[in-house]
């Protein structure tokens, strides 16, 4: 019998808020040393009351924008109750009944992928163990900082598309600045479940918790997607709906011990957090501050006048497109600048090894220029662009230091083709024995003696009327 | 009896309960729990008094986070106790303070000046700040003020009451105008029978006392029946437990507060640091609203009270269309014996149907001559009014 695999995530994603969710503790960038950010209210002393973050509303419906969700413009805050050393008031805040963002959708190719629901919630703290002293230690500077939690509906048929959507999802909530997607700060619960094609019933659920990596979700689901179909196939064991963690070691997925899972989490709405309204205005402004999507600027691109493929690459991502927009804003071409972008940028980056186009756009600009009004030539500028990456240099007084300045004294450049000529009386015979070619290696010397400075165009007219006499 | 648990400045005038936090004064809640718990900041309420230039003479007893009768249940109550009353009421009686600020979550203040015969006033839900409250009921608990005259409350009263940006359930306004002028002799009055029919002679008595004085002025009152008070009394009781229940899980053992001596894993941690440092009645409270909460009860419990909490308010409403303000007993006797520990919350209970209106709808209330007044919301100086005519009338 064939067997389909049945998926669906719940995705956990950090928001890019300058405070938590109910305090006015520093949010996304928190300090490094444990319980620096912190206030009575979020390690859970009494007499403290939460005042909701603004902002973090507004991220969440920009995610909802972003996944093509309704958005509630009624939402409501809950509390979700369970001991954890980590969670210092015993309670989430969470959304669980009635949720900011409903019923959106992810295209992954040529399939779609519901999105159930967004929800507004606060993280939990971090429990470091030290073995030397059989000691746990409580670290609260991520509790309470805000995340979304982005429910998939049970739509993935493979692990191939599980990944092509969170590949989607993180840049999708790069672009619009919902979240920076850096490491660990995506992490999915998989629902994974097998049944045999065609049935419209639903297998057994497992549900692996708490996976960053890709690769490590792709060889989970894969592992787990073995384990049941054995279950169906060869009765190796019975299949029961548990909650599972993959172990990257062993290479395999391991139930959870039944005491982590089996809760009552008492839900009911905090009575301290007032319902949020989101009136008509307060939609309209945030739908006003969404940047382009990656498909929207694609196309803009194109309109530009830049080829689909480079258009494509540009608009994946939002440091190319940061660049780019401001380069052009400039008065510079569209499609020298991508040109710019997309070989020289990248080929420094590449062989610097760096990871992201994270330049003064400015100083491109003034690069391009100069290469443009001829005033430095195109190796220079390459020169230039180089330095700006590995120093920062300015780029006027580099080119100064350096004499990469073209306007080269003309009479300089003479002497210098005569020169050559002088030195090169086998080439010149060469050439006005009949082979054209040599002219080029004249060309190709004299512009070494020049070390890449002086305008091509006025070097090979200089010679062709130099050897020529 | 015990009045203070912690004595701040003799010289100050305010009395304040113990699930208020004064910033460096140990703030017990009358638990063992919190014995040795110091705030960090001071409530919103302490701070506006200080601002305006009163003193606080110290932390008052307080049943084990505002749960009991009057003040029983508390870790540092005097076991001696024969008679039950409230600290900060006999402090405010005895003149030892001009006023006092409590904690009114399940009328327990209300109750305390009653039986010691002073005022106190439950503002409208949302006009005084909570924040520095050790909260128990958040959608129904108020800081009230207690003090020997209406013109006492006044003062006070207006000095805390405002807008507070830290509690995200103030309302707006920055300030309240209140005043003692209204005119009572125009005033249409309802006594609810079945409050009424529930209290002892001694209690009948003192309320048809009350209304005589009323009634001398000119004001009018009748009887009538809100068969929604027994509703009102089972509903707050549920949401009342059930946010406690959890409003008090954060007292772990783990981050601050009694955690027990010996424990071999974080379970036991939990469970003996909390079966050590809470008393009866709390633990009672707990489980009761725990069950409540539970996934298979939550939709008869806590949803429908929340449901009842609307349709109360609402029967309320349509009666303070008719009356200027609503009288009633506010305990079923007028004096309160000490009682087994084990019989806490049917107590509680049986004596919170007096109190369960204003608790559950955030509408004010008012304790005066051993009766409770309650107005629609925003309507102080009308409660106001009514207990200065009162008074004037004893002088």
């Amino acid at each position: 019998m064939k067997y389909e695999l049945v998926i669906g995530l719940e995705t956990h994603v950090e928001l890019s808020t300058d405070s938590k969710l109910f305090c006015s503790c520093g949010g996304h960038s928190s300090p490094k040393e444990p319980n620096d950010c912190v206030c009575p209210a979020c390690c859970g002393m009494p007499g403290m009351l939460p005042v909701t973050n603004r902002h973090a509303i507004e991220l969440a419906v920009k995610a909802g924008f972003m996944l093509n969700c309704k958005i509630n413009q009624y939402t409501t805050f809950d509390k979700k109750s369970y001991y954890y050393p980590d969670l210092p008031n015993a309670y989430q805040t969470t959304q669980w009944f009635n949720p900011i963002c409903v019923e959106g959708s992810v295209d992954i190719g040529d399939r779609k992928i519901g999105i159930k629901q967004i929800h507004l919630e606060e993280d939990a703290g971090k429990l470091v163990h030290d073995e030397a002293t059989n000691t746990s230690f409580v670290d609260y500077n991520r509790t309470s900082v805000p995340l979304i939690e982005i429910v998939s509906k049970p739509d993935f048929r493979s692990s191939e598309e599980v990944i092509t959507y969170l590949k989607r999802l993180k840049s999708a909530l790069q672009f619009a600045g919902i979240s920076e997607c850096e490491e660990g700060a995506m992490r999915c619960d998989v629902n994974i479940s097998v049944r045999p094609e065609g049935s419209t019933e639903y297998g057994v659920r497992s549900e692996i918790k708490n996976m960053s990596s890709l690769s490590e979700i792709k060889d989970a689901i894969e592992f787990e997607k073995v384990r049941h179909v054995d279950a169906l196939e060869r009765h190796t064991e019975i299949l029961v709906q548990e909650t599972r963690r993959w172990d990257d070691v062993k290479r395999r997925t391991f139930p959870m011990r039944n005491k982590e899972t089996a809760a009552d989490y008492r839900y009911f709405p905090d009575p301290n957090v007032m319902p949020i309204v989101i009136d008509d205005a307060w939609l309209e402004e945030i739908r006003k501050s969404m940047p382009a999507t990656a498909d929207e600027k694609a196309t803009y691109y194109e309109e530009m006048g830049i080829a689909p493929k480079e258009a494509a690459v540009l608009a994946s991502d939002r440091k190319l497109c940061e660049v780019f927009d401001a380069v052009v804003a400039k008065g510079c071409s569209a499609k020298t600048v991508a040109s710019w972008i997309l070989t020289e940028c990248m080929g420094i980056m590449k062989r610097l090894e760096i990871a992201s186009l994270d330049i003064c756009p400015d100083k491109l600009a003034r690069i391009i220029e100069l290469v443009e009004k001829s005033e430095i030539t195109r190796a220079s500028g390459k020169k230039v662009l180089s330095a700006v990456f590995e120093k920062d240099v300015d780029v006027d007084a580099f080119c100064e230091e350096n004499g990469l300045n073209s306007k080269v004294d003309e009479s300089f450049i003479l002497e210098t083709v005569r020169k050559v000529i002088a030195e090169n009386e086998k080439v010149v015979a060469d050439y006005k024995g009949g082979k054209v070619k040599a002219l080029q290696a004249l060309f190709g010397s004299v512009m070494r003696e020049l070390k890449g400075t002086g305008d091509p165009a006025v070097i090979r007219s200089l010679l062709e009327t130099e050897v020529n006499k | 009896m015990k009045y203070y648990i912690n004595e701040i400045c003799s010289s100050g005038n305010i009395a304040v309960d113990d699930n208020l936090l004064v910033k460096d004064v140990p703030a017990t809640a009358g638990s063992k729990m919190l014995e040795s718990f110091i705030p960090l900041f001071s409530a919103e309420v302490v701070e506006r008094l200080e601002k305006a230039g009163y003193g606080i003479s110290g932390k008052t007893n307080v049943s084990e986070f505002g749960l009991g009768l009057v003040g029983e249940t508390s870790y540092f109550a005097d076991a001696e106790d024969k008679k039950l009353l409230g600290a900060a009421a006999e402090l405010v009686k005895d003149g030892k303070v001009k006023a006092a600020l409590n904690v009114d979550l399940n009328g327990a203040p209300r109750r305390a000046s009653a039986l010691s015969g002073v005022n106190f006033l439950k503002p409208t839900y949302g006009t005084v700040s909570r924040y520095g409250v050790i909260a128990c009921a958040c959608s129904g608990e108020q800081v009230g003020v207690t003090a020997k005259d209406a013109e006492s409350v006044k003062e006070i009263l207006t000095a805390i009451a405002g807008h507070d940006s830290k509690d995200g359930t103030s309302l707006p306004a920055e300030k309240y105008e209140y005043t003692l002028g209204e005119d009572v002799s125009s005033m249409k009055l309802c006594v609810i029978t079945e409050l009424y029919d529930k209290a002892s002679d001694e209690v009948k008595a003192k309320l048809d006392a009350y209304i005589a004085k009323l009634t001398a002025k000119g004001a009018k009152v009748e009887k009538v029946s809100l068969d929604v008070v027994f509703a009102a009394q089972t509903a707050w009781q549920i949401l009342m437990s059930a946010e406690t229940c959890n409003n008090l899980s954060r007292f772990d053992g783990v981050k601050y507060g009694y955690r027990t001596p010996e424990y071999k894993n974080i379970d036991e941690l939990y469970v003996k640091s909390r079966t050590e440092a809470f008393s009866f009645l709390t633990k009672a409270t707990i489980i009761y609203g725990s069950d409540a909460l539970s996934k298979d009860k939550y939709n008869n419990c806590y949803d429908k009270s929340m449901r009842i909490r609307r349709v109360v308010l609402t029967k309320v409403k349509e009666l303070l269309a008719s009356y200027d303000a609503i009288i009633t007993p506010v305990c079923s006797k007028a004096e309160y014996e000490a009682y087994n520990t084990e019989d806490a919350f049917m107590k509680v209970f049986e004596e919170s149907l007096f109190t369960a209106v204003p608790s559950i709808t955030g509408l004010p209330a008012m304790v005066s001559g051993g009766v409770q007044l309650i107005a629609d919301s925003f309507k102080e100086s009308t409660l106001l009014s009514i207990a200065h005519t009162a008074e004037k009338e004893e002088a």
